[in-house]
């Protein structure tokens, strides 16, 4: 893709100096993503970055169900800015996309309707007693590893390239809505040509694959998951999307938000299940990483390190074509070498050969 | 002999200094590019009636040569104008009795529309450039063939808040059926659709050309703005659009996606207003002293207008208005 437009749509990251806040599915589903991120800046690349205990939820999730109030989100952020004020930091960085779109918006809103923030200092003390600076630099934790992307590559073990043939993987990105569709000038390369994690892609010498549904939301949408009548539209999304990619053959997918890694990993295993298509190569599923993860692959980590034994399509496949070393029977072994279970065998990876997605009966 | 610089050689401009010419003045014609004509040198054909864009050319730069008092200097762009001088970007002054301003309008960057993919999927052109593929009797797909499904998009930088251009740019709507009809002549078999949010057939023989689209050529008319276009994997385009009209949303794939590009103001404009006192409108075009008796007339005494200085206008328009302003330049100078 000739993306020209991304250029034009930089954005200031700062180099160091981090604080951190988590994300509520990212947390429960990709445990060792958020690990890695704190591994690989800290370890790797020599930052300081600091992961408060401190800090909740920003509530978006109940924001955009109408569970939580304007006024309350407002209140909870303001909380999490003056946490990182109180914990010596001008610099914000949100592993949840959401969040980050969360705090871009009332930064924003707090700018256009200056009575909202004066409203939210007195809700903040009231409460708390707490008072709040608004942080100098406010990123996702994409944008820093994008703005670290070079000096990992430099740092690389391996790169996105097949290693029976020698061809950059293909690779398809999906960015998540609230990153950039919301405040298009607040993510790197803008809303309809994101360059946040293509960047990363290309410098660790993959290829993305542009396809028709690029855009596309993952399925999640909240509403769409949360209530339950409505889960029928959330895995047509997907369905959408996985059709549309599959005749493009990627070896992975990345993800950008912790919503859109979940629904487009486990949605494959659905879709197996009550169609019998897998979308990957010989019969799996396209397997499904977070950018963290595929970093900590470039970097050299352990695959069960980087939690990726927590996916619903197996990642084997990805990992024998980048030539990644690893222990089969130590997939499941926890922390302290303990056994977590393992999940029962699915279509998904089954590599049956009537569940190969075949581009003819589609057309 | 009285003296009269006309900024801008285009059909206004060139229009106002054969008229200025035989009333026997002598005109100076300041033109930015190496040649007269401005952007119609790169249209093909002209709607409703089809006629060459060339011949009308020839015929303007034909009454030019009705005198000897002209001078044209091409290639260099006026900084700073006053009824009594014009600043070239050289820095040389020239003097002069009066001055009409006809610089006309800038084509609205179609990138800067990014859903559309506009510089980063090759089949999607602007109208101006499948305008040039006509000249050269070359419509071709980049990677060569010819297309089987076109789609043009009108209302590209026109009537749109999100890139603050406002304003209808009166041309587009006219110029998607006059170019549909084209490719229709040129590829038969071929299915075109235009996508609009209105028609609007303001001039004559417009609205029946609209219908001979539809009765003669087939060409297919949707009622929606398309959202957004992605690559297939035939190396088609995929474009998404909500047919308004049956309420629901559209997806399909076309060969080609030709973008009806607005007229937008040009930046220099800024430059009349902050510098000239001049008064500019809201859209970034000029303002008139009045829009009906006054149209050509600045609020600057001896500074007048011509053509789509202060409006989008079709070609006939503009050319009306190099009449006019000639006319009115002739009134004032006749009175000082």
């Amino acid at each position: 893709m000739k993306r020209s437009s991304w250029t034009d749509y930089q954005k200031e990251v700062a180099d160091d100096n981090y604080y951190y806040a988590r994300s509520c599915i990212r947390q429960n589903f990709f445990p060792g993503s958020e690990k890695v991120f704190l591994d690989i800046l800290s370890k790797d690349l020599g930052r300081n970055i600091f992961d408060d205990p401190l800090h909740t939820s920003c509530t978006g999730i109940g924001y955009h169900s109408d569970v939580v109030p304007l006024e309350t989100i407002m209140t909870v952020v303001a909380r999490q800015f003056a946490l990182m004020n109180e914990a010596g930091y001008e610099n914000f960085t949100s592993s949840c996309i959401t969040s980050f779109g969360i705090y871009t918006e009332l930064l924003a809103t707090w700018e256009e309707f200056p009575e909202t923030e004066e409203r939210t200092r007195e809700n903040l003390y009231k409460a708390t007693g707490r008072e709040f600076k608004k942080p100098k630099n406010l990123a996702h934790t994409s944008d820093v590893i994008f703005h670290h992307r070079e000096e990992i590559a430099r740092k690389a073990k391996r790169k996105l390239i097949n290693a029976y043939t020698g061809e950059p993987l293909k690779v398809v990105e999906h960015i998540g809505c609230h990153y950039a569709k919301i405040f298009p000038k607040k993510g790197v390369g803008g809303s309809e040509f994101p360059y946040v994690l293509a960047g990363m892609v290309e410098s660790w010498g993959g290829e993305i694959v542009d396809y028709p549904e690029r855009r596309h939301c993952c399925g999640f949408g909240f509403r769409n998951y949360l209530v339950q009548a409505n889960r029928g539209y959330s895995i047509a999304n997907s369905h959408k999307k996985l059709e549309s990619m599959a005749p493009y053959k990627p070896d992975f997918i990345v993800c950008n938000c912790p919503g859109c890694s979940m629904f487009l990993d486990k949605w494959q295993y659905t879709i197996a299940e009550m169609d019998g298509t897998t979308y990957g190569q010989n019969g799996t599923g396209i397997p499904v990483l977070t950018y963290e993860e595929m970093a900590g692959l470039v970097l050299g980590y352990d695959p069960w390190e980087l939690g990726m034994q927590m996916h619903q399509v197996n990642v084997e496949p990805l990992l024998d074509k980048m030539g990644v070393e690893y222990d089969p029977a130590a997939k499941y072994l926890g922390r302290n070498g303990k056994f977590i279970g393992r999940p029962e065998q699915a279509l998904v990876n089954s590599c049956a050969e009537e569940s190969i997605y075949k581009t003819s009966r589609r057309r | 002999m009285k003296h009269v610089i006309v900024i801008g050689g285009g059909v206004a401009g060139m229009q106002c200094a054969s008229e200025l010419l035989r009333q026997g003045l002598a005109v100076t014609i300041i033109e930015k590019e190496q040649d007269l004509g401005g952007k119609v040198r790169n249209w093909h054909k002209l709607f409703p009636t089809f006629t060459p864009a060339d011949e009308v050319l020839s015929a303007m730069r034909h009454r030019l040569k009705i005198s000897n008092n002209l001078k044209i200097r091409t290639g260099c762009q006026a900084t700073t104008i006053t009824a009594n001088s014009v600043t070239l970007c050289s820095g040389e002054e020239l003097k002069c009795d009066a001055t009409v301003i006809a610089t006309g309008f800038t084509l609205f960057d179609a990138q800067i529309k990014e859903e559309y993919g506009y510089g980063i999927y090759d089949n999607v052109i602007t109208s101006a450039e499948l305008e040039q593929m006509f000249n050269e009797n070359n419509v071709h797909l980049a990677h060569g063939g010819t297309p089987k499904r076109i789609a043009i998009l009108h209302c590209v930088g026109s009537r749109d808040e999100k890139v603050c251009q406002r304003h209808c740019s009166k041309v587009c709507c006219v110029t998607g059926v006059k170019q549909a009809i084209e490719l229709k002549k040129l590829f038969p078999a071929a299915d075109v659709f235009n996508f609009y949010m209105d028609i609007r057939m303001f001039g004559p023989g417009y609205e029946e050309m609209y219908r001979e689209a539809q009765t003669a050529y087939n060409v297919h008319f949707v009622r929606g703005r398309i959202s957004e276009v992605s690559p297939t994997f035939n190396s088609q385009l995929q474009i998404k659009a909500e047919d308004t009209l049956t309420g629901r949303p559209l997806k399909m794939s076309v060969d080609m996606l030709v973008l009806l590009i607005g007229m937008k103001s040009n930046e220099h404009n800024i430059t009349l207003r902050n510098e000239c006192n001049l008064l500019a409108q809201p859209s970034g075009f000029m303002q008139p002293q009045d829009s009906f008796i006054g149209n050509v007339t600045s609020n600057v005494d001896g500074i007048f207008y011509a053509g789509t200085i202060t409006a989008p206008k079709n070609v006939g328009e503009s050319i009306n208005e190099g009449t006019a302003a000639a006319r009115a330049v002739i009134e004032w100078l006749n009175k000082h």
